[in-house]
């Protein structure tokens, strides 16, 4: 649970005061809060942490940390969970 | 350097490990203190790679690993109660308490949920009204914002359903108890690159001050870490002692701003107890008074419960970086991520699961030893 994983913001809307984003990690797509990274939009690369975007990346960065993730097939469980939207 | 043919900068690799070759005079002990770091290092075989002696120890950074026996007792406690919902992180699930875990728990018809995100929780919440729903909220800086957003927004919706059993832990003092004790080896710290990117590196000079130990912040790449032990290795031999950001593509000096305006609104810095380390002083964060009906410790009166921990396991060592996970006679045998004695081997960031993962067969290879 104390990865970061880098994914790109697919769409942004505000839900009840708060900024809401879809990110998209390789084929899996999260809700995450976008409340965190006010400089990122739709298109934009983020840090991403437990639904929460910590930081802004460009897109060779986003890329290569989210392959090395994925090579120690670490991904999947940290997306993991009972509740799935 | 078997493993680095797998990686694509193979060549930048070799390059940074030849000059540090060059640069190396005599042995250095280095402690990367996060998790994640620890899991690249394992997989990529970079500390059998390192020239001269230069060893890596490796540091309590896994939140799962440290979060104290006390509190896996009192979520146990909490999530066996008929009227309540306890939703975690996936991790916590088979770490083992006193006399049980929370998977077993929950085989036993206790309501148990894992999550991604603490959203997912307050949206439970909302939508589950006769539940208690609890949050088991774990973690370091990285997470606490996160934490502490899903708080905030339970206050602000009024929610009555929705409360916390918060057991995070902060970077900084555990660095401070590490250099502080008398049997600390550590003589240059990789620091943590996500929680620098919420909290920035300021107060990592205090530490610079007080121990004249070299800090430098690295990301979780392969070539982040061999930047990083270049730069930690460059200012040992020059006899220099400074915070250094290796990760600048995500860690900036003042950090995340707003993450740390949320955090500090909902949380305080408590004492926290370390599971395998012990209490270490204003190494924690709490709820606010302002949110102290939101605290399930208080809701559900487990504040007195206490635990020991079990002797056969030597992960206090392990967290400490006073010994490796192979030192261990359970290690592989009694000790699996399938059957866990302690925290390191059950989260996929705990140093144990990484040589388990990563070295168990080299291991087997060499024969017993």
């Amino acid at each position: 649970m104390c990865l970061a994983i880098p994914g790109k913001i697919v769409s942004s809307q505000v839900n009840d005061g708060i900024r809401i984003g879809r990110v998209q990690f390789g084929g899996i797509t999260r809700e995450t809060c976008l409340d965190f990274v006010p400089e990122a939009s739709v298109g934009d690369y983020v840090i991403v942490h437990v639904g929460f975007a910590i930081s802004r990346v460009d897109r060779e960065e986003a890329e290569r940390s989210y392959e090395l993730l994925e090579s120690m097939g670490l991904i999947k469980g940290e997306l993991a969970s009972d509740l799935d939207d | 350097m078997k493993y680095l043919d797998e990686y694509r900068d193979e060549t930048i690799a070799r390059g940074i490990v030849a000059e540090l070759g060059r640069r190396v005079t005599r042995p250095w002990v280095l402690m990367e203190i996060c998790g994640g770091q620890t899991h690249t290092l394992m997989r990529y075989g970079i500390d059998e790679m390192l020239p001269g002696g230069i060893e890596l120890v490796h540091g309590p950074g896994c939140p799962v690993c440290v979060t104290s026996l006390e509190t896996i007792d009192k979520a146990i406690e909490i999530a066996s109660r008929p009227d309540v919902t306890l939703i975690s992180y996936g991790d916590m699930l088979r770490v083992p308490g006193s006399r049980t875990d929370l998977f077993h728990v929950k085989a036993q018809g206790g309501d148990v949920r894992v999550v991604y995100s603490p959203t997912e929780a307050l949206k439970f919440a909302r939508a589950n009204p006769s539940r208690k729903v609890v949050f088991f909220a774990v973690g370091f800086e990285t997470t606490a914002p996160a934490n502490a957003m899903a708080v905030w927004q339970a206050k602000r919706a009024g929610l009555k359903n929705f409360s916390m059993l918060a057991s995070h832990v902060l970077v900084p003092p555990a660095i401070r108890a590490l250099m502080s004790s008398p049997r600390n080896r550590v003589q240059g710290f990789i620091g943590p690159g996500h929680v620098c990117t919420v909290m920035g590196y300021r107060e990592y000079e205090d530490l610079i001050r007080e121990f004249h130990v070299p800090i430098v912040v690295g990301g979780f790449e392969p070539l982040d870490l061999l930047e990083a032990i270049l730069m930690l290795v460059t200012q040992l031999e020059e006899g220099r002692a400074a915070v250094e950001n290796q990760y600048v593509r995500s860690v900036t000096y003042e950090g995340n701003l707003l993450a740390q305006k949320v955090l500090a609104e909902v949380f305080e810095v408590c004492d926290r107890k370390w599971r395998g380390i012990g209490g270490i002083p204003e190494s924690g964060l709490n709820l606010r008074a302002e949110y102290a009906e939101f605290d399930a410790d208080r809701i559900f009166g487990t504040q007195g419960v206490t635990a020991e921990e079990p002797a056969e396991c030597i992960s206090a060592e392990v967290l400490q970086g006073l010994k490796k996970p192979t030192d261990c006679s359970a290690f592989g045998t009694r000790c699996t991520p399938e059957n866990p004695l302690g925290a390191p081997m059950v989260s996929s960031e705990g140093a144990c699961a990484a040589y388990y993962q990563y070295r168990r067969h080299a291991m087997a290879a060499k024969g017993s030893h």
